[in-house]
């Protein structure tokens, strides 16, 4: 069940179409993905702060209704490494829309990158897709996917279903993701999906960062369905 | 609902008989069904007189029997009128044959037939459809009987949105041997749908391989379909039209991108355990093999074959489709090689492929079977059969399937279709070994039975 927290992201989404990325982490949260530690900053004071809370080095991303393809604009900056270059990209953030925030966030290693989604399918309903992820995902094209909800087995048939699936098992020295972790994800993301397919279009969770112990999603985008 | 009687009628009406055009679709439904099947049938025609000698009656409802199937080719405009004097007769099943209706933008008679017919709990197929044919019972397609190619009745049910692709595959099902049980082309699904027939043909004792041509399906359909092909004993098997995205959508995520409709409909069929066939001649090699074998085998594939060549090609294409051909253990080649006759012991190939050579004698492909019978290691075997070879006879293929009998592991042959080598191939057929008539067959004939979870 949506808590009234969650139910209010979905209310407040519904001028813009979308979920900003900051809220849609609450939302995922709540749900039991894991996510960065992140904060939303409305002006640059609490930006500061928060990103004493988090500390350097840190990601910053534009907030905006706006903007969708935050990448595409230079709404992303990773290694942002003290208050002065904060404070750089808050203004440069600000001349993209006058009135954006800023969401700073834990940087997280590199690791492999996983797009996982879902989107309401007009035949068959909720559906979710494992693939290959990255800013590289629709030139791989490298997916698995699932009519929701999953079951338990469904997750490593999807795995095993993906081309690229020797880059999650540890390829040329990089560690090897964690199953059991990517399965928990996979099956959180599924039971909220079940939850709120009458309220979405689809979901991109891109790229979900995926470590020996723990997978993390670090974008999300929850597109509301069109009334 | 009750399907039953529409596929089996004792009774049955045509309404819209011509009196004056036996070229008429609903005269060549008349004539079929009175002169080749065990139904008693009623011509309807609101003039009366005679048709063929027989009374035509003005209405359904002066019909003096119950009737079964009533078969409705009238103009799109009258047929709800036809269709409520159907109703208040008590008719147990309906086809409307006519045309004009969604499918040329008028949906508002579309949705009153499908709202009449639902609320007096009456199977209704069509409109805009050819309707069933169900061999010994009962047929409905407008194709004069001279015209049309018959498959022998057997294990197949064949479920087409269109009355082209299915009255084609009847044609392709006759000319490879395959057997049908029910044939039903069901237009524009105003009510009667894949997944009301699914469940019908599950049930259905004529029926063992169900097989669906869908162009689409509507909201949220397809989730119950596969829902219900999931629970299926019996295996399912779809080919689906309409694969290639129609121009570019602006899609605002990577997942509605790369989700597109066909790559989830193929993503879930798979997922739920139904056979997607890519095209034509998968379907019908996956119907062959699926009407023998019920029971999914694993991806390891032994080849038996007289050519190098024919090895070769069956090793490449079930690489393609993830099957399997290890290479056989040293201890199991010698084996294979000591049951050989003495003329190829020496140059055949034993390793998987088997090339038993153009010198090899119908003992020869009789033990490799038998060797291969008794691998665990092997879950079916393929033959590839030249039978132009002098060391083979007619009679190969009943021994082989002998083989097969007595020892339960799926074989397939592969064997050229024409009419000198009908013996040899009914050889295999007539004792439920499918036989195909290209090497790509013979192995998608195998593949069908890995991907078949429901058989």
């Amino acid at each position: 069940m949506l808590n009234p927290a969650m139910t209010e992201i979905f209310e407040a989404g519904r001028a813009a179409g979308w979920i900003l990325e900051p809220e849609a982490k609450t939302l995922l949260a709540a749900a039991g993905l894991d996510v960065p530690r992140f904060a939303r900053a409305d002006n640059l004071e609490a930006a500061l702060a928060a990103a004493s809370q988090i500390g350097y080095p840190l990601v910053a991303k534009v907030v905006s209704p706006g903007i969708i393809h935050k990448s595409d604009v230079g709404g992303v900056v990773v290694g942002v490494g003290n208050d002065g270059q904060l404070r750089e990209v808050f203004q440069r953030f600000r001349t993209l829309d006058p009135g954006a925030a800023i969401l700073v966030e834990e940087m997280l290693p590199r690791s492999v990158e996983l797009i996982v989604g879902a989107k309401i399918d007009y035949q068959f309903g909720p559906v979710i897709l494992l693939g290959i992820g990255g800013t590289g995902v629709e030139i791989y094209q490298d997916t698995a996917i699932r009519m929701a909800p999953l079951k338990e087995s469904d997750v490593p048939a999807m795995i095993r279903g993906l081309k690229g699936r020797r880059l999650l098992e540890g390829y040329r020295g990089s560690a090897p993701v964690h199953p059991a972790s990517l399965a928990r994800l996979l099956l959180a993301f599924s039971g909220l999906v079940m939850e709120v397919a009458d309220r979405i279009e689809s979901i991109d969770l891109n790229p979900v960062l995926c470590f020996q112990e723990r997978c993390v999603v670090a974008d999300a985008r929850i597109m509301l369905r069109r009334p | 609902m009750d399907f039953r009687t529409l596929f089996e009628p004792q009774t049955m009406a045509i309404i819209g008989v011509s009196l004056s055009n036996d070229r008429h679709p609903a005269n060549v439904i008349f004539s079929k069904n009175k002169l080749r099947y065990p139904v008693r049938i009623y011509p309807i025609n609101p003039k009366g007189g005679l048709l063929q000698g027989e009374k035509v009656y003005a209405s359904i409802l002066d019909v003096p029997d119950k009737v079964d199937l009533a078969v409705i080719a009238v103009r799109a405009e009258q047929v709800a009128g036809v269709l409520a004097d159907c109703i208040a007769a008590g008719v147990r099943g309906v086809i409307v044959i006519s045309g004009g209706f969604a499918e040329s933008g008028r949906t508002d008679l579309q949705a009153q037939l499908a709202s009449m017919a639902a609320k007096a709990w009456l199977p209704m197929i069509g409109p805009n459809c050819l309707g069933i044919y169900s061999p010994g019972h009962v047929d409905t397609f407008f194709l004069p009987s001279e015209r049309m190619v018959r498959p022998e009745a057997g294990a197949v049910a064949v479920v087409s949105q269109s009355g082209g692709i299915l009255v084609d595959l009847l044609v392709k099902f006759a000319e490879e041997g395959i057997g049908l049980s029910r044939a039903i082309s069901i237009g524009n699904k105003a009510l009667v749908r894949e997944k009301h027939l699914l469940d019908y043909l599950v049930g259905d004792p004529a029926t063992k391989v169900i097989t669906f041509y869908v162009e689409g399906f509507a909201e949220n359909e397809g989730r119950e379909f596969v829902q219900a092909a999931a629970r299926s004993p019996k295996p399912v098997i779809v080919l689906k039209a309409g694969k290639t995205p129609g121009g570019s959508r602006a899609v605002s995520s990577h997942t509605a991108s790369l989700a597109g409709d066909y790559a989830v409909f193929s993503a879930v069929l798979a997922q739920h355990g139904v056979v997607e066939a890519r095209n034509e001649f998968e379907l019908i090699n996956f119907c062959g093999s699926l009407s023998c074998y019920q029971e999914t085998i694993g991806n390891r594939i032994g080849i038996i074959t007289s050519s190098g060549g024919h090895g070769a090609l069956a090793v490449d294409t079930c690489s393609r489709h993830g099957l399997e051909t290890p290479v056989f253990t040293e201890a199991l080649q010698t084996t294979i090689r000591q049951r050989l006759s003495a003329n190829v012991q020496g140059i055949a190939a034993v390793g998987n492929p088997i090339d038993l050579t153009g010198s090899a004698v119908e003992d020869d492909f009789v033990a490799a079977t038998e060797v291969l019978c008794d691998v665990p290691d092997i879950d079916c075997i393929i033959v590839l059969l030249l039978p132009y070879l002098p060391g083979i006879s007619s009679d190969l293929g009943a021994r082989l399937s002998q083989v097969y009998r007595r020892e339960r592991k799926p074989l397939i042959a592969y064997v050229p279709h024409i009419e000198k080598y009908k013996m040899l191939i009914e050889g295999f057929s007539l004792n439920r070994v499918p036989v195909s008539s290209s090497i790509d067959g013979a192995v998608l004939m195998a593949d069908a039975l890995r991907r078949c979870k429901a058989c």
